[in-house]
């Protein structure tokens, strides 16, 4: 007999232990939380106030959230991959169940009585023989300044009155009456505004300037130069505003890198230096031989993250002393990058979160960050705020990767599959700053002593993969190799964009399964369920089936189905769309039927709200984006040149959550992404007899393919 | 180059002293105060700076301040508070209709603006008021519900 391992701390205990550093009791009748994960939109204050009032037991109005900030908070990196439920959720509950101890037990000694008979009831503590006390008499007194302690058990998930159940956003009353919730309202007024003018394309060397017609301009308090880094400091937002667009007109510049052949991205992906990893191989003996080899190419372009908001920091010095506000989703790797930019200690920096616009990933939030703490040296004292363009916004921010993909698949004579080669060519999907010797901020780049722009790299895929995200297939076939083809230049930035990899990986492993599943003549249903042994994964794919009335849906012309599934990263949520789409002169995404699996469920409505609108969101991706570029310029900078989904476009969406008491929780952020592309692509294929290898699904891929077959 | 211009927000009559060029945007953020007003391109393509002119919406980034002098402009703090809310407020809570929320001001004076001249839209209706927005969250449907579930309250108010 083996003993059992240890218990451990749960999430993100285990690198911020103090349980004084997540909660704190105050006198006044309210609890402080301090969760280091920040909102972006997707709802987490309230999921994680959830979790804390249930532990805890005090009503969620008594709970008062923190801003994360370097200065206090837990660091708990980045708020990204759809991991703050489980890694900050699970903290949280577990600092509450022990803190909840720690009263009791002084609640226990002052009272007389064993804690075992107290009971708490929105922070009033009762005993037997009406004896009572209550966390804000005891607050003084308890010390919660210790460090948390492996093992502490907490409440069985069916004592959990509130989380489990839907709750009200708290953030958004606020934002709909239109208060100053966002950084871009919250530091406006008594501030100087910054702006910074861009060179015309990627890796251009500032040659001249002219500052007269911008010093002409009132209310210009500074233009700043550093290298071939320009921008105005100036009392008003719109003077800075004309002041840049002054600058940006008397510049001259050098010729920058040169771009990626749009027309020919797969070319090009593959004739650049690579470092080729084999990420899973897996081979089984079997008698078969394989009588024949189907092979597939598929690609995506560069789509960028498109927020409506643009991004906005606010930095001041004081000193040697900087502060930045900032919407960015890891403060304390902004705060690293600033100190390797400036030279400085991270000791002397605070980085503080306010709410930005939705955040799908490593957007502009950070450089921005910089840009607004190199001009604010021009005004020490001064509070300076940044707000980007809209072409800035677009043509500037890290984009997410073009990939290309090779899928072979040997099969038997029986149209079976032997052994599966995936083939995947792509810029790392991680160069977010905080994690190098180097920053990876934007105008670190353009610096007098630049930075070097070094190419992206890829997270292990043990912890979820990059580029090679959701690669590994989640079916169950005897031999496969998955190889991973990462460019080691990067004309063009590139970075973590919700799902990474997973989105184009799980549009090819699903369009190859139907193509293989649509020549043997056999139900693409049918044909997944048969090669997947996971049962919760058969359950989502089931009950998308099922719910989407499968295989019975009365068949109308151009109109077609079309099934996609993936568990996130193969470590997260199990995720199962059907797409039904109607092409005609548009591609109609009329309807999506989602089931999803995320474990042990804090908040229903915001599980639906963010698969829904993740599954929006891919439909855009999926249907319309793509960032386009000359060899010098990227040239979809504004919403004509790079459209989303309008209100007119957006499909219905029917959400089936299956929820599991008990089970881990899971985020739910980026599950539907990958499913969503895949069940769109096998739709038109359904529809129209042909399919589309390239994204955006667009008419014109689909008129071609029907002209070619 | 400056200029007095006259004009109402959100009820109140004001006198703005600024260059009659400048974007009403940015007057309306930063001299009076109102940031419920969003930018988002600077060239009327996202609709998350609209306000109602007059009643109709516009694009304030691209109007500029002699275009509205005599006019009446309400933005998302003229059309209600928490103490007094809009419908339209009141239904978008209701249907926790927003993930981020930035587009939320713009989209509120695009359905009022639609509201006011079709107490009874249908789904259709409100998508086609609403392209001129962006949302980037994929919260379009909440928002369309929340949009009817308020035209409906107004329907029942004016009954009452």
């Amino acid at each position: 007999m083996t003993t059992p391992p240890p218990p451990q701390l749960p999430g993100n205990l285990k690198s911020n232990p103090r349980l004084g550093q997540w909660l704190r009791v105050d006198p006044q009748g309210f609890v402080e939380l301090s969760p280091g994960k920040v909102e972006i939109g997707q709802g987490i204050l309230t999921a994680l106030t959830q979790i804390a009032a249930d532990e805890f037991d005090v009503a969620p109005e008594r709970i008062r959230l923190k801003p994360a900030t370097t200065a206090a908070s837990p660091n708990e990196g980045v708020t990204s991959g759809s991991l703050s439920i489980q890694d900050s959720g699970s903290a949280i509950r577990h600092a509450c169940a022990q803190a909840r101890g720690l009263f009791l037990a002084s609640a226990a000694e002052r009272l007389g009585v064993d804690a075992s008979q107290l009971t708490v009831e929105d922070g009033a503590i009762r005993g037997p023989g009406n004896v009572a006390t209550s966390y804000w008499e005891l607050a003084e007194s308890v010390d919660i300044n210790l460090d948390a302690t492996p093992g502490i058990k907490a409440k069985a998930p069916a004592a959990r009155k509130i989380a489990g159940a839907s709750a009200a956003r708290l953030d958004l009353p606020e934002k709909v009456f239109g208060q100053r919730r966002f950084i871009h309202d919250t530091l406006y007024e008594g501030v100087l505004h910054g702006r910074v003018v861009r060179p015309p394309s990627p890796g251009a060397k500032l040659l001249s300037l002219d500052e007269t017609a911008a010093r002409n301009i009132d209310g210009i308090a500074a233009i700043v130069r550093d290298g071939s880094f320009v921008g105005v400091v100036a009392d008003s937002e719109l003077a800075a505003v004309r002041a840049r667009d002054a600058l940006a007109k008397s510049a001259t510049w050098s010729e920058g890198l040169e771009l990626p052949d749009f027309h020919n991205l797969a070319n090009w992906l593959k004739s650049r230096p690579l470092e080729s990893k084999v990420v899973a191989e897996k081979k089984t003996a079997v008698s078969a031989v394989p009588a024949r080899a189907i092979r597939r190419e598929f690609t995506r372009p560069y789509t960028a993250h498109a927020s409506v908001g643009t991004s906005c920091a606010v930095a001041q010095w004081q000193g040697d002393k900087l502060n930045v506000w900032t919407h960015c989703q890891g403060i304390y790797n902004l705060r690293a990058d600033l100190a390797l930019v400036f030279g400085m200690s991270e000791s002397d920096i605070v980085v503080e979160h306010r709410e930005g616009a939705g955040c799908y990933g490593h957007n502009g939030a950070d450089d921005v960050g910089l840009d607004a703490s190199l001009l604010a040296r021009a005004a020490p004292g001064r509070q300076v705020r940044v707000a980007w363009s809209r072409e800035e916004e677009l043509g500037w921010g890290p984009f997410s990767p073009a990939m290309a993909i090779a899928v072979e698949a040997d099969l038997d004579d029986a149209g079976d599959i032997l052994q599966w080669r995936f083939d995947l060519w792509s810029n790392g999907h991680a160069t977010r700053p905080g994690r190098g010797d180097s920053p990876t901020l934007l105008s670190g780049y353009y610096l007098e002593k630049p930075f070097p722009m070094l190419p992206g790299g890829n997270m292990p895929l043990a912890t979820g993969g990059g580029a090679d995200r959701n690669a590994v297939p989640a079916y169950a076939f005897a031999s496969q190799r998955i190889t991973n083809h990462r460019l080691l230049e990067m004309p063009i930035r590139t970075s973590a964009l919700r799902s990474l990899g997973a989105f184009a990986n799980v549009f090819a492993i699903e369009s190859m399964m139907d193509i293989i599943a649509t020549e043997k003549g056999e139900d693409p249903v049918a044909f997944r369920l048969r090669h997947l042994e996971d049962a919760r994964a058969r359950a989502v794919v089931e009950a998308a089936a099922r719910r989407a009335n499968w295989g019975k849906q009365k068949r109308e012309d151009g109109v077609g189905y079309g099934i996609g599934y993936a568990k996130y990263k193969n470590l997260g949520a199990w995720c199962a769309v059907v797409a039904e789409v109607e092409c005609g002169r548009d591609i109609r995404v009329r309807k999506l039927t989602i089931a999803v699996d995320v474990g042990e469920v804090i908040n229903p409505d915001g599980v639906v709200n963010q698969i829904e609108g993740g599954a929006i969101q891919a439909t855009s991706h999926a249907l319309k984006e793509a960032v386009t570029f000359d060899r010098e310029r990227i040239t979809s900078d504004t919403w004509e040149t790079y459209p989303i989904l309008k209100f007119s476009e957006a499909p219905a969406v029917e959400v089936e959550i299956i929820n599991r008491p008990g089970e881990r929780a899971l985020g739910a952020g980026e599950g539907a992404h990958g499913p969503t592309v895949a069940a769109i692509a096998n739709a038109i294929a359904d529809a129209m007899g042909v399919r589309v290898y390239d994204l955006p699904l667009t008419p014109d891929r689909v008129i071609a393919a029907v002209n070619a077959a | 180059m400056s200029d007095t211009i006259q004009l109402t927000v959100n009820g109140g009559s004001r006198s703005i002293n600024c260059d009659p060029s400048s974007p009403l945007l940015y007057v309306l953020r930063e001299q009076c105060g109102l940031t419920g007003t969003h930018f988002g391109c600077g060239l009327n393509q996202c609709g998350a700076c609209f306000v109602l002119v007059d009643g109709q919406p516009l694009a304030s980034c691209d109007t500029p301040m002699w275009s509205v002098a005599g006019k009446s402009v309400v933005t998302v703090e003229g059309l209600g508070s928490p103490g007094k809310p809009h419908p339209l407020q009141t239904a978008l809570i209701e249907e926790q209709a927003l993930q981020c929320g930035y587009c939320i001001s713009g989209i509120q004076i695009s359905a009022a603006a639609l509201l006011e001249k079709n107490p009874d839209p249908t789904d259709k209706d409100v998508r086609e008021a609403l392209d001129g927005n962006l949302c980037r969250c994929g919260a379009h449907n909440r928002i369309v519900r929340a949009v009817r579930r308020a035209a409906e309250a107004m329907r029942e108010g004016a009954k009452a």
